[in-house]
Order: C-alpha cells, then structure tokens, then sequence
C-alpha cells in the first residue's frame, strides 16, 4: 500500500492533513523531551493544563500535540528529570517585519470561527517604554545621599482627599477627610475573584495586610473568607454592581468606582457563565452559571456630573468614612477627564496605563487602545497641580509596574501610590503565558479549577507577595535616600529627579522632566 | 411618628438628621417639604424603619438601601433605588430615569410614568427577588442588561397614546421576568428575549404583587385580566457565549 493511497495514512495511525488545519499545523512552540532522561513519570502529562502532552501505554511513549502548547513552563518546572525544553517552533514564516505571529496566527483563529480573539495579561506590543527612557537622579558632594540601612527613611503615604489649608488645622472650619494609610507606596490592583483564583486573593488580601497596604476585591465582590481582611480592601463597584451592598461598601478601607481598565479601555467585562461557579456565584450575588456582564458604561454615568452622583451616593451610604476613589483608563484626554473626576468628589484617582493586564480582553483593544501611564500620570499630575486641585485627590498609577524603578519613576511622575497586578502574580508564579482568559492557569492563579487551584496554597501566595513588596521596598529606600530624600512623600511629583534619555522635546516636555545632562 | 422640616435644608444635613433619629430608636419619620434632595435612604438599613417623604425626593433615593420602607406623596427623580438590597419604595407619581439600577432585592412601586433605562441590570439571587410595578410606562433601554427579578409595566395610569415602551427594551436580558400588560411589537425588543402569554403560574405570582401595589398606592385599577399581558423571558443566560474565540 502507498503512503498516498486513501485510508493508508489512517491504517497507519497517522492523521490526514485539512486545509483547515493549516493554523494548527504551525504551532508556536514545541516540546522537546529528552526521551533518554524521560523516566516515564507522566508528571508533564497531568500537570499539562492545555492538552499538549499524552501517553500511549501502548508504545510506552510520552508524545505532545505541539500546537496546543503555550509556553506556560508548568511542564519544564515541573519534570523532575529535566528532559523537557519548550522551544520556539521551526523558524516560523518566511521573515516578514510587517505580518507578524500576533497578525497571522489571530487571523486563521477567526477564519475558523468568525469570532473575536480574546486573551489575557497586558499588551505586549513593542511600543516604547518611557520608563525605560527615564532615569534617577543621585547625590554627589553637595546634597548628600541618605544611608537607608542606618537612618530613618519613611515610606508610608496617606490616601485620600487632604485638607484645604495648614492654617484651618483644629479651628471650626476645617474639615477632615477619611484617609487611609498604607505603610508601603505599593497596594495590590483589582482583581476580581472569577478573573483571579480565591487561593490568589486570599493570598493578596493577608499580604496586604500583614505590610499594611491594601488589596482590591476587583468587581467581583467580597468572599466572606476575605473578611478578616476587610481594613485592607478597597472593594469595587462597577456598572454589573455583582455583589455591592450597603454591608459591602462598609466591609472596606475604600471604595473605588470603577469607570475603564487600561487593558480595554472603553470596553466592559463578561465573565462567561461557565466560570461562575458556586463560590463566585456567591460573591457575585448573582446565580451559578450565569454570564456576568458589566458593560462599559455605567449606565447611571453619561457625565461628571453623573459620576458626582454616585460618589456622593456612597460617601452617603457609607456616611462620608471611607474615601472613594474612581478608576479610569490613561486614554488622550486623560487629564481633563481627571481634574473632572477630581471635581465631582473622588478623593482618590486610580490611572491605568495601556500595559494593565487583564482577566480577559479582545486582543485587538489590548494591543492597540489607551496610552501609556508615564505620560498619563504626568499629565494629569500636572493639570491638577496647575488648577491648585491635585491635594483633592490621592493619584494610584497602575497598569504596567515591573520594579520599584518602575515604582519610583512613577511617583517622581505625580504618583502618591501604584498598583501592582501582574508584579503580583508573577510572585504567585505567573509565566506571562497570557491564558489568563481560558480560566487553565497551570499556575493556579486565574483559574477556579480545583485541581488548578490546589496549585497554589495560600499561604505560598502570601510569602511570596510579601516578599516581593519587602523586595522593592528596600529598593525604593535605597533609591531614596541615594537621592538625598527621606521620604517618599517627598519624592512625589518631585520630577526634578528624573532625566530623559534619548526622547524628544515635546515627549521631555509631555512628561515634565529634562534631558539627561541639563 | 417623628417630623423633620426639610425646607431649606442641605441634603448632607438632611440625610444626618434622618441617620441620627433612626440611630436613637425612632421607627417612623416624616419628612416635609422635601424639595430634591439627594440619597434620602441611602445606606439605611433598619427593616423596620418607615419614612414618609412630602414634595419631591432627589436623585439616587435609597441607593444602597437595605430594609426601610420609603412612601413617596409626590413624582421621584432619577436614580431611586439605585443598587437597592431590601426594603420597599412607593412612588405615589412619575420617576425618572435609571430606576432600580442593579437592584437585587426589594419592592419599588411606582404608580404612573417612568424614563429611560429602568430594570437595567436588575438581579436575583437564592431567596432574592426584586420587585418593581409600573402603573404607567417607560422610555428606552427597559431592563437593559435584567439578570434576574420581576418587572412589571402595567400602563394603566397614565393615557397615553405613545407606546407602553421605548426602543431596545430587555436588550441584553439575560435572567428574570418582565411582564406587560399589552401587546408590544417585536420591533421594540432587544433579541435576546422572547415573548409568551401567560401561564396559571404566572397569575398566581403577580396576583399578590398586583394587589399590593394597589393597596400601597392606595388606588384601583382594572389589571387583573391576564389574557392582556405577555411576558419577557430570555432565550438564554448566556446571550454572548460564542462570540469569542481563544
Ligand atoms: S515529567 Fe519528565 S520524566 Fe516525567 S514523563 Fe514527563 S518528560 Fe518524562
Ligand atoms: S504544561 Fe505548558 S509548557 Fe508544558 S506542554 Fe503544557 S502548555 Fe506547554
Ligand atoms: S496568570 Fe496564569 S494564565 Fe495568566 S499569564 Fe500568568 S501563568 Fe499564564
């Protein structure tokens, strides 16, 4: 029989190639195996989320379905022989700079289905960094550095609205606003259980806690087990409203309306029915198995003067004791969207930068909506200063944080505070692998699948956020006092401390900050 | 029964001194005069508190309410029973726009005209049902986004000739019931739901609503023959499920 006769691929076991399967027969990765190191533990084969690796008892061979393979390292790490390699497949498509993988591989998917390509995590196109165009200033005879080991060096902040004047202290007329204090310039960003798994968020909640800063519930509601964290979340109410209430509201340090996500600006949430499950259904107040959907307006906000509305709506459910705080997404005019804010109530402005990650977005509104935090929070720190407001509001910079280089830049930019959200999980474990969306994560961290879940203990989830926020935290003392400060607070705002490397006038100007060696 | 004069006072003020009787005990107020303003309710959480309200409550009345009963004598703005948990409103007058915005327990009875957007994201949960009955009709977007709870749109306070509701209504409906109590063209709703008639069950649960609504608002109407209404269910609780792909 040849090769090519019909049914002789079959009779041999091997599968018949489809035109349609051309997608799937250039998958991205490949999964090497070391057959002379493989014991035939099969570990790669349970631990494999995505149904990429199989045994044939039969031939006692451990084999792999190359083009379901994403690159999560579950399976790498996991191999107590070492025998695996996740490896780039082939040399991909003749080199082309203008059709890339992101342009191609998305194509053949909606070829297949007609449908939007959803993904997870932040944008991961190669727009430039301004963080990495910005560097730190450092003191050298005249203003003498700051030894962070031997003298006193303060990193905790107040967030919240501050008062109108130093004079009015203790007279009549002044009036006190609800702050919270977080011991570390670094709280954890929303994420809602559902997006995140419960082990996750637990994990964040304690360790916010135990470093005195906060974590958000995202706007998924509060799980009773997060309770005992209660001083330490800064619950959510966005458009789906999923498990708001007046007992919600006060299970809090802060409440945050949410308005737009950096990594789909304008655009809502859906939680598919499949992923709610008996505990989200919980949390969410809303019944299992049902999609949950926040659409992108609330629909109760079509202006600032709706939005006031619903801030003072809490402030009065909430009895003026918790300061509210309204998330948007850095997008072009950002900073008249935020003196706005600013001006309807909102003691606390949370900007999220186009990197912000995601539980699930379409890909084509992650890579290519919104602009960069760095020149976000420059702009709208430096319109609130001009309009003698900027003591109205708290600025929490988030949505692309990746060190506590990144951490002081960003304060030096006007930030009081940032959010850390995918910093977070890769101290769970995180791979970058961007499934996040599919609910699988080989690392227990966006998934509600217990055996997924089972992955990663609590406990572990918050030694290892501590330890990554202690981590940066030293690193930001050093930073500080090498530029001569003390305090985080005064390094807020304080752009003379930053100097731009290889950027243009209008960017340095965007941005507020000089050219390196002026 | 506790009076609180509400003329010339500022919401803020108005809202503590309505907080401050309810903290030291009082079961009913009543509040006069009252000329817009906002959050009358708002957060409150006493089952057994009853506040009568005269004159014309603000936005966002009871948001975040979670048990009192709150008895309008006139029209009601935008907003009322924004994120409500439990408890009841009666409206004895129009509302506005955004009526009920993802509330998940409790009553509001509104007798006559209501605006855009009303029922949007209302939700059920376990023993949670939300309630609202409308004597009048309603704009545009009516229970937009309805995850779960009871509408309904009677039309029966107000003669009108414009339709008992606006474009787009249930668009997105994904959970709960609406009933009307007249036909409504196709045109007019969102195609995530399907109409039907009535069934024996369906009398059974809006027999004692309706009789409620009418003994609250202390008015008769003629809404019991049932052959008029239909009602709105989705065809799914998952209306977008396979429009991603991964
Ligand atoms: S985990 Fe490693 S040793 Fe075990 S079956 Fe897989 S490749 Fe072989
Ligand atoms: S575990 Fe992850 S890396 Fe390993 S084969 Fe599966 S998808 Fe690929
Ligand atoms: S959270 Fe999990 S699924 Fe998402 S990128 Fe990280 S490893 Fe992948």
């Amino acid at each position: 029989m040849y090769y090519e006769e019909p049914g002789a691929r079959e009779s041999l076991g091997l599968r018949t190639p489809k035109h349609e399967d051309l997608f799937h027969s250039h998958p991205e990765y490949k999964v090497e195996r070391d057959d002379a190191k493989c014991i035939r533990c099969l570990c790669c084969v349970r631990q494999c989320p995505y149904e990429t690796t199989f045994y044939d008892p039969m031939r006692n061979v451990v084999y792999d379905v190359h083009s379901n393979c994403v690159n999560c390292k579950r399976c790498e790490v996991m191999c107590p022989t070492q025998a695996i390699e996740i490896k780039k497949w082939g040399c991909g498509f003749r080199e082309n700079h203008h059709w890339k993988f992101r342009d191609y591989g998305a194509a053949y998917k909606q070829s297949d289905t007609g449908a939007v390509v959803l993904t997870g995590l932040g944008n991961d196109n190669p727009y430039m960094s301004y963080f990495d165009r910005m560097v730190l200033d450092a003191s050298q005879v005249t203003n003498p550095s700051i030894d962070p080991l031997r003298e006193p060096m303060e990193l905790r902040t107040y967030i919240g609205r501050k008062m109108e004047n130093l004079e009015d202290f203790g007279k009549e007329s002044f009036q006190e606003y609800p702050n919270i204090l977080a011991e570390v310039p670094i709280a954890f960003a929303p994420m809602s259980f559902g997006a995140i798994s419960l082990n996750f968020q637990k994990g964040m909640a304690a360790a916010a806690q135990e470093l005195g800063t906060f974590f958000n519930t995202g706007e998924g509601g509060l799980h009773e087990d997060l309770l005992p964290y209660k001083d330490n979340a800064i619950v959510q109410v966005a458009s789906g409203r999923f498990g708001v209430s007046k007992r919600y509201l006060m299970n809090s340090a802060a409440c945050e309306i949410k308005i737009g996500q950096g990594a789909k600006p304008g655009i809502g949430g859906h939680l598919p029915g499949e992923k709610v499950t008996a505990e989200i259904s919980k949390t969410r107040m809303i019944p299992e198995g049902s999609d949950a959907i926040s659409p992108a307006p609330q629909h109760d906000i079509y202006s600032i003067e709706d939005l006031r509305l619903l801030i003072y709506a809490i402030k009065e459910a909430t009895e003026y004791t918790r300061p509210v705080s309204v998330k948007i997404a850095a997008v072009h005019n950002v900073a008249a969207i935020a003196s706005g804010i600013v001006r309807a109530g909102a003691d606390i402005i949370v900007v999220d930068g186009f990197r912000g990650g995601t539980g699930a977005a379409p890909k084509i509104i992650r890579d290519h909506v919104g602009i960069p935090l760095e020149v976000a929070l420059a702009a709208v720190d430096e319109r609130l200063r001009r309009e003698k407001i900027r003591h109205m509001a708290s600025i929490i910079a988030t949505g692309g944080i990746r060190s506590s280089a990144d951490v002081v830049k960003a304060i030096a930019l006007g930030a009081d505070v940032v959010y850390i959200g995918t910093a977070a999980m890769l101290s769970a474990g995180c791979t970058l692998c961007q499934q996040c969306h599919r609910g699988k994560c080989a690392w227990g961290i966006t998934t509600n699948r217990p055996d997924l879940l089972a992955r990663l203990p609590v406990e572990m989830a918050k030694e290892r956020a501590i330890n990554l926020v202690k981590g940066w935290s030293r690193e930001v003392k050093e930073m500080l006092g090498l530029m001569g400060l003390n305090s985080i607070e005064s390094l807020r705002g304080n752009r003379l401390k930053l100097r731009g490397v290889g950027l243009t006038k209008l960017e340095l100007e965007t941005l507020g900050i000089r050219q390196a060696g002026v | 029964m506790k009076l609180i004069n509400a003329k010339g006072v500022y919401y803020k003020q108005l809202n503590e001194m309505i907080r401050a009787e309810i903290r030291s005990g009082t079961k009913e107020i009543k509040v006069t005069n009252v000329v817009g303003q906002r959050y009358i309710g708002g957060g409150l959480e006493d089952g057994d508190v009853k506040i009568h309200i005269e004159g014309v409550p603000g936005e966002d009345l009871a948001a975040f309410m979670d048990g009192p009963t709150l008895n309008v004598r006139n029209n009601a703005q935008d907003g009322v029973g924004n994120t409500m948990n439990s408890g009841k409103i009666i409206v004895h007058g129009m509302a506005g726009d955004v009526i009920g915005y993802g509330m998940r327990g409790g009553k509001i009875y509104i007798r006559d005209d209501v605006g855009y957007r009303v029922g949007i994201h209302m939700k059920g949960y376990l023993d949670k049902v939300p309630v609202m009955v409308i004597g009048g009709r309603a704009g545009d977007f009516f229970g937009e986004y309805m995850a779960g709870g009871i509408v309904v749109l009677l039309g029966a306070t107000t003669n009108n000739s414009k339709p008992i509701v606006g474009d787009y209504c249930a668009a997105g409906m994904h959970g709960g019931t609406i009933y009307i109590r007249e036909e409504v063209e196709d045109r007019f709703l969102g195609k995530e739901v399907k109409k039907f008639s009535l069934e024996k069950k369906d009398e059974k649960l809006l027999t004692p609503i309706l009789n409620e609504f009418l003994s609250d608002l202390d008015i008769s109407l003629d809404i019991f023959d049932f052959s008029r209404y239909i009602k709105l269910i989705p065809v799914s609780s998952r209306p977008y499920g396979r429009m991603y792909v991964y």
